[in-house]
């Protein structure tokens, strides 16, 4: 691996978001407006806005960096680039982290933007600090982006791709705790939550938000987030090969 | 193996999808000329070099490239190879896709320059990929071979569907780099190619049916026209 192929690479990617603006405009301001639409939905209800606005803020960069990967990483696969690049002095590693380097930008981006709105005009409280959402919002997009990584291998068009987003990250949105607290859920709904990646990004960001305790099972939930995201990296490093058949 | 040898197959066998695609080829390519690999589209052209550039899983026999197995970390510096496909991004503009393989390469942007000057596409260097013809793609793939100054290139049919002066003219630019020391190795499945190159490996079903300088497969032949002669080595083949 070296750092200037892992730059070239990051770089690379950079300049490709950058020649699809309107992509790159989506990335940063539909958080926004979404953001605002939940403010205004509970406009008369705003414990409900306090207490899932700090978690949703968290968990976008993380559904975005998914779709983007995936879709990116599928387009190298099929368009024949991977295998150039393959023919080229450049480590798998410096593939991957020359996404995550660039995606993790883009993710600190949109973070602090929705972060300045929602904690600077729409009247967001969170017990922590208001940058803890943020780097939990970039290690939640780095997870994203792993993920997306990864299951770019088991799909073919770009069409299967986008069919990922709800076979991969919905029931995890509906099982991490953010709609019913997990002490509620049927065993095997908890049982399921409790194998699930989201359920600790969502528990790490809840803590961080609406209790401010940044104790042993915060530190616990961080790990877990990131202990996946290094496994996804290996299992999407394992799908990149330098020969194929 | 002789100083002069680039590269050296030996008893290779590959299957793709089940089926044998090359099997039991052995040949080799001399250093500092233009060899031509021919051959009618299916024929496995495309497997043998991505053999060479070792993206391709064989299944027995071997292949030294400069001196190396097949596929060694080093050659990556050493070998360009171009895809049948332009393998280039589409959404950035020329010099972006080239700078990019010039940073992997660890070479500066005088490089980029001077390649997108052998692919003549020197006045299309800000414009987007995508916004190009498929003949200025090509040119753009072509040229992230050239990058970092390779010893060997592999391209796989650099021609196709170039009109006939870009055509000579890059004939002409492979027979510049040959002079100049370096080896290529160029896939066509057009025969009037044929004579550019100083070398011909004629493949057809994934066997080699013949070898030799142009003039020694129209020899071997009695043919003058090379779409004649290769018909006529295919026959003796099949007898």
């Amino acid at each position: 691996m070296s750092f200037r192929a892992t730059f070239a690479t990051a770089l690379r990617v950079l300049n490709q978001l950058r020649r699809d603006p309107r992509t790159l405009a989506l990335l940063l301001f539909v958080p926004l407006a979404l953001v605002f639409l939940l403010e205004q939905l509970f406009a008369d209800r705003r414990q409900v806005f306090q207490q899932i606005g700090g978690p949703l803020l968290g968990l976008f960069p993380l559904i975005a960096m998914f779709l983007v990967t995936s879709i990116t990483m599928l387009r190298e696969r099929v368009s024949g680039t991977l295998e150039r690049l393959m023919a080229l002095p450049l480590a798998k590693f410096d593939i991957l982290a020359g996404y995550g380097l660039a995606f993790a930008l883009v993710a600190a981006l949109q973070a602090t933007l929705v972060s300045i709105v929602a904690f600077g005009f729409l009247g967001l409280h969170t017990q922590g600090p208001s940058w803890a959402v943020v780097l939990l919002a970039i290690s939640n997009a780095i997870l994203g982006m792993s993920l997306g990584l990864f299951v770019s291998a088991f799909a073919r068009t770009e069409f299967q791709a986008i069919q990922f987003m709800p076979a991969f990250i919905l029931p995890q949105i509906l099982l991490c705790g953010l709609f019913t607290p997990r002490s509620q859920m049927a065993g095997w709904m908890r049982a399921l939550s409790d194998v699930l990646p989201f359920t600790y990004a969502y528990d790490a960001l809840h803590r961080a938000t609406a209790l401010g305790t940044f104790d042993g099972r915060f530190a616990l939930d961080v790990s877990i987030t990131l202990g996946v995201t290094v496994l996804a990296l290996a299992l999407g490093a394992s799908t990149l090969r330098r020969r194929t058949g | 193996m002789s100083a002069a040898t680039s590269i050296v197959v030996d008893n290779l066998r590959i299957r793709r999808g089940g089926v044998i695609v090359l099997d039991d080829l052995s040949l080799s390519v001399a250093s500092g000329r233009v060899t031509g690999l021919l051959g009618p589209s299916g024929s496995g052209k495309t497997t043998l070099m991505r053999a060479i550039v070792g993206v391709q899983i064989v299944e027995s026999g071997a292949i030294t490239v400069l001196g190396e197995p097949a596929g060694t970390p080093l050659l990556r510096w050493k070998v360009g190879y171009m895809t049948q496909n332009p393998a280039v991004y589409g959404d950035l503009t020329v010099r972006e896709n080239l700078r990019y393989f010039a940073r992997i390469l660890n070479t500066g942007p005088e490089n980029v320059e001077e390649v997108l000057e052998t692919v003549d596409m020197t006045a299309f260097g800000d414009r987007v990929v995508n916004r190009l013809s498929g003949g200025q793609r090509a040119r753009v793939s072509l040229a992230t071979a050239l990058i970092g100054d390779p010893q060997l290139l592999v391209l796989d049919e650099p021609t196709v569907g170039l009109d006939p002066v870009l055509r000579r003219d890059l004939w002409k630019a492979f027979n510049d780099l040959a002079a100049q020391g370096k080896t290529l190795l160029v896939s066509s499945h057009v025969m009037d190619e044929a004579d550019h190159c100083h070398d011909l490996l004629l493949l057809r079903e994934g066997k080699l049916v013949a070898t030799g300088t142009p003039a020694d497969v129209r020899a071997q032949s009695g043919k003058q026209d090379l779409d004649e002669a290769f018909l006529v080595l295919i026959n003796e083949e099949i007898e």
